[in-house]
């Protein structure tokens, strides 16, 4: 079965001004909506510390009436919400001031067994502000490096232009996503940040193999402009591209049906992730290195030109 | 065309072997159970084990299973009941030198365990549990150093008639000198005294001032020793707690990790680790007949009984020579081949020693081993929960000199030695610490995760399977054995490494077929294009795989070094989907390119093809 033209000549390159704006829009959006003021991200106790409790009713939960009995017992700013089932209820508090999170914690207990004393707790957890000041540092941190290594290791292997090229696919990625967390107020948890770093992964993994492409084409066709050639090589990985993300589609999209409340983040975070990396791999990173007036000579080093069908060993 | 060397055949075959059998013990589910070992942590000895096993025979335990596991007897039983009998019958028995702590182990046959396969251990997200982030205040180690040399400098200036005013500020120690003249000869008895010190020297007008900082160096063992000690401490309180599989780590600079699968109630487990412990120096009572004054009842004036820890009574003295308040520093070393513990006091408790050790030369002295602990006691009928003080001498020697504040604790075998340097440490000067992290995860919510997992997995692997089955046909199934085959490379390594799989890392196996898959999509795609391109089968096979190498080297590379990034900046949960990922990225690269080559190698290789199913 085969479900795209193999002779399709789709012109990707042609449309790289539209695609630009696009892309343009969407970063900007995204970073607008990620100022705290404007939307900012709706993060998890694991960066704000706080308390965070998992209750199970024996029946469905009464949201307002929880809410209604945190806000008489001065905890009107706890965030009330299912998780996953009805009678599932998650609450999350930011830490207080001169207060231990465990007097917190019991004293939102003690509210809510008031109100249905069957209620069961099935998670808690306390995390002290400078864990979270720390995890969010870290994490930044975290995403600068994997974007330095990975830059380091393209331009090894391709090429400056071709790396800033993959580089810019690869920040547009998660910006997106992280912009689309924003608009959606889904918690930024850990392991959403965990999707973040697998994005970027699986980004670039795209787009090399479209790059790939693109230096065995300089080599094996020797005439044409460099973005007849980009042109010819999205087209001809684009079954492969669309394939994949497809099937690593299926996987998360399975996740997100069955994997339940606590990976949810997390496939949603990758789910997003793949369709925008989709895209910007085949619009967005060979048009930038076409931009940055990528050619054939970049690519191809003068003396070692190597027979077809040789398999490139490793650096 | 297309045949695999012998060699590449038989890696393919061993390495699928071995997968398949590493991760064999994950099949056979979990049976309750009862772990017995050593209240000091330490490895049960033979005579433990056949104490144990006796009792468990007289007590007619139907189906228990003994066998054991890392220094302590694990006994399985057919059932939760039997079980919990078998446990209370055997707390009762063997007493409070035994820790008796209830599990879940896995059903591993004898002959899997013999040769030592085990399951992968499951995250506390996934069993239940508390987790506990601790923080080390070091600074107060720092400053309780930084107190200790003020005093002894303040003796040693005093013993060298030089006056002085010595005083504390920040990191440093200033020592002023009203009389400038004696800043020289101060500043040499420094030197002498502790000659890493970081010494500096101010003169204004007729006086002087002498700072002395610790190095960095110092700072840094200081901090190292402060930790170190409370990961000790903590250690030996989780032992008390009876939990199996307990994690007590130190985790970047000042964090201690604490993790005690399968206890429920946080509350206990923070007050028994809380709890305080110290030891004291005592002369012994020599005059005194201990098993006599045991049977009487009466001791002589100014002694005490004491138990030791060995057992049998001890009669020391009433008074205290140096309480652990006044211990530095206590660590293992050698002198003339035999183990010794160098032990360090500061300069009140060095005074003290010096005294009694002038006056007691060839006299033996005992430390005393006191902690403070809770117990739940039934009082009128209501349960509650009373301190109590648990003393026990934990060793004995010959005093052999005169000394003060470093002398060494002789006639020790090097395994007592290295654990009575513990205890000192652990029973002392634990610098506070703060809890800063605090995670409970029931065990309902342990085994729902583990159930969604498996079901995304499932169903995930299910579509991916199917689709790639229509999709490419012989190709395409062939690629699923890769797929199979990489799950269980996965998992194997999981068990072999002994890592522990939480939620993010079942994320992080599913996340990685949906990555596998890709290598495999490379390779059909590319065969269908050489088909295309006038090909025949066999040299479409051949150029599919050996034209995708670089492409898949360099995705995955790029992708491994996420996952390396994220191991290394990464804690708890997300350091498990890291090895998960990065495990996976190897696993899948090596199914891809060698194992499916084998099947379609086995399949098409070396004969006449017409054309290829893909």
């Amino acid at each position: 079965m085969e479900l795209f033209n193999a002779k399709s000549n789709l012109n990707f390159l042609g449309q790289r001004r539209i695609a630009a704006v696009f892309s343009t829009i969407l970063m900007v959006g995204s970073l607008i909506l990620l100022i705290p003021g404007v939307r900012g991200l709706n993060f998890g106790i694991d960066f704000t510390g706080g308390v965070l409790l998992e209750l199970g009713y024996q029946g469905p939960a009464d949201l307002p009436d929880i809410r209604a009995r945190l806000a008489a017992g001065n905890y009107g700013d706890a965030q009330v919400q299912n998780f996953g089932t009805a009678s599932d209820v998650m609450i999350r508090v930011l830490p207080r001031e001169g207060l231990d999170n465990k007097v917190v914690a019991g004293q939102i207990i003690a509210v809510l067994k008031a109100g249905d004393p069957t209620v069961e707790l099935r998670r808690t957890e306390f995390v002290g502000p400078q864990v979270g000041e720390e995890l969010t540092e870290q994490g930044a941190l975290a995403m600068l490096f994997a974007m330095i290594m990975i830059m380091a290791y393209i331009m090894l292997r391709f090429q400056w232009k071709f790396a800033l090229g993959a580089i810019a696919a690869t920040l547009h990625d998660p910006v997106i996503t992280l912009g689309f967390f924003a608009l959606t107020g889904l918690t930024f948890d850990l392991s959403v940040l965990a999707a973040m770093l697998a994005i970027v992964g699986y980004s670039v993994n795209d787009t090399i193999v479209v790059f790939d492409r693109i230096r065995e084409n300089f080599r094996k066709i020797r005439r044409g402009e460099p973005e007849e050639i980009m042109n010819i090589s999205v087209n001809e990985t684009l079954g492969r591209t669309i394939m994949t993300s497809f099937l690593t589609m299926l996987m998360v999209i399975a996740m997100l049906l069955f994997g339940g409340e606590t990976l949810r983040g997390f496939a949603s975070a990758l789910t997003i992730g793949i369709v925008i990396g989709t895209y910007s791999s085949i619009f967005v990173a060979s048009a930038l290195a076409l931009s940055l007036k990528a050619t054939a000579a970049d690519l191809i080093p003068p003396k070692a030109e190597k027979g077809e069908g040789e398999v490139d060993s490793m650096p | 065309m297309n045949r695999f060397p012998l060699w590449k055949n038989l890696i393919v075959v061993v390495a699928v072997a071995a997968g398949l059998l590493i991760s064999l013990p994950n099949l056979f589910g979990e049976a309750p159970a009862v772990q017995v070992g050593l209240s000091s942590g330490e490895p049960l000895t033979d005579s433990g084990i056949e104490r144990v096993k006796q009792v468990i025979a007289s007590q007619q335990i139907e189906g228990a299973a003994p066998y054991l596991d890392k220094g302590r007897l694990m006994v399985r039983f057919p059932s939760v009941d039997v079980q919990l009998k078998a446990a209370d019958s055997l707390r009762e028995v063997l007493g409070k030198d035994y820790v008796v702590a209830l599990t879940l182990t896995p059903n591993t046959p004898a002959w899997l365990r013999a040769i030592g396969l085990r399951p992968v251990p499951l995250g506390l997200d996934l069993r239940g549990g508390v987790h506990f982030l601790f923080e080390v205040d070091i600074s107060t180690a720092i400053k309780q150093r930084l107190d200790s040399y003020a005093s002894d400098f303040n003796k040693l200036l005093r013993d060298n008639r030089i006056r002085r005013s010595i005083s504390v500020t920040g990191d440093e120690v200033l020592i002023r000198l009203p009389d400038a003249a004696d800043a020289d000869r101060a500043e040499e008895l420094l030197n002498d005294a502790d000659p890493a010190l970081d010494i500096e020297r101010r003169v204004s007008g007729g006086s002087a001032v002498i700072v002395v900082r610790m190095t960095p160096v110092q700072i840094k063992e200081r901090e190292d020793f402060a930790i170190q000690q409370n990961v000790t401490t903590l250690r030996n309180r989780v032992n008390e707690l009876g939990v199996a599989e307990p994690v007590v780590q130190r985790q970047g600079v000042d964090r201690i990790v604490v993790q005690l699968p399968g206890v429920q109630d946080p509350a206990q487990a923070e007050r028994v680790l809380g709890a305080t412990a110290t030891l004291e120096f005592r002369l012994v009572c020599d005059d005194a007949n201990p098993l006599e004054v045991e049977r009487t009842g009466r001791a002589p004036l100014g002694c005490e009984l004491f138990q030791s820890r060995d057992g049998g009574p001890v009669v020391l003295k009433r008074r205290v020579i140096v309480t652990g308040d006044q211990l530095v520093d206590a660590s293992q070393g050698f002198d003339q081949g035999q183990a010794i513990v160098n032990v360090r006091l500061d300069s009140k408790g060095a005074r003290s020693m010096l005294e009694t050790t002038r006056e007691n030369l060839k006299k033996p002295m005992a430390v005393v081993f006191i902690e403070q602990k809770r117990e739940t006691v039934e009082r009128d009928g209501k349960k509650i929960e009373v301190p109590r003080v648990e003393r026990e001498v934990i060793n004995v020697a010959t005093i052999n000199g005169v000394f003060s504040n470093s002398f060494q604790i002789t006639g020790l075998d090097t395994f007592e030695a290295r654990d009575l340097a513990l205890l000192l440490r652990a029973g002392a000067l634990a610098a506070p610490v703060y809890k800063i992290e605090e995670r409970t995860i029931g065990p309902s919510l342990g085994q729902d995760n583990i159930d969604r997992g498996i079901e995304a997995f499932l169903y995930g692997f299910l579509f991916v399977g199917l689709f790639m089955l229509i999709y490419y046909r012989v190709f395409g199934l062939i690629a699923n054995i890769g797929l199979l085959v990489n799950v269980v490379l996965i998992v194997a390594l999981l068990s072999l490494l002994q890592a522990a799989l939480t939620l993010p890392g079942i994320a992080g196996i599913v996340l990685t077929i949906g990555m596998a898959v890709d290598a495999n999509v490379l390779i059909n795609e590319r065969i269908r294009e050489e088909v295309r391109n006038g090909s025949t089968p066999q040299a479409a096979i051949s150029a599919g795989y050996d034209k995708v190498f670089s492409t898949i080297a360099d995705a995955n590379i790029t992708t491994l070094i996420a996952g390396i990034v994220l191991f290394a900046f990464g804690s708890g949960p997300i350091k498990g989907f890291a090895v998960v990922l990065c495990l996976g990225i190897m696993t899948s690269m090596f199914t891809a390119l060698t194992v499916t080559r084998a099947v379609v190698n086995l399949v098409y290789g070396g004969r006449k093809v017409e054309r290829l199913s893909v």
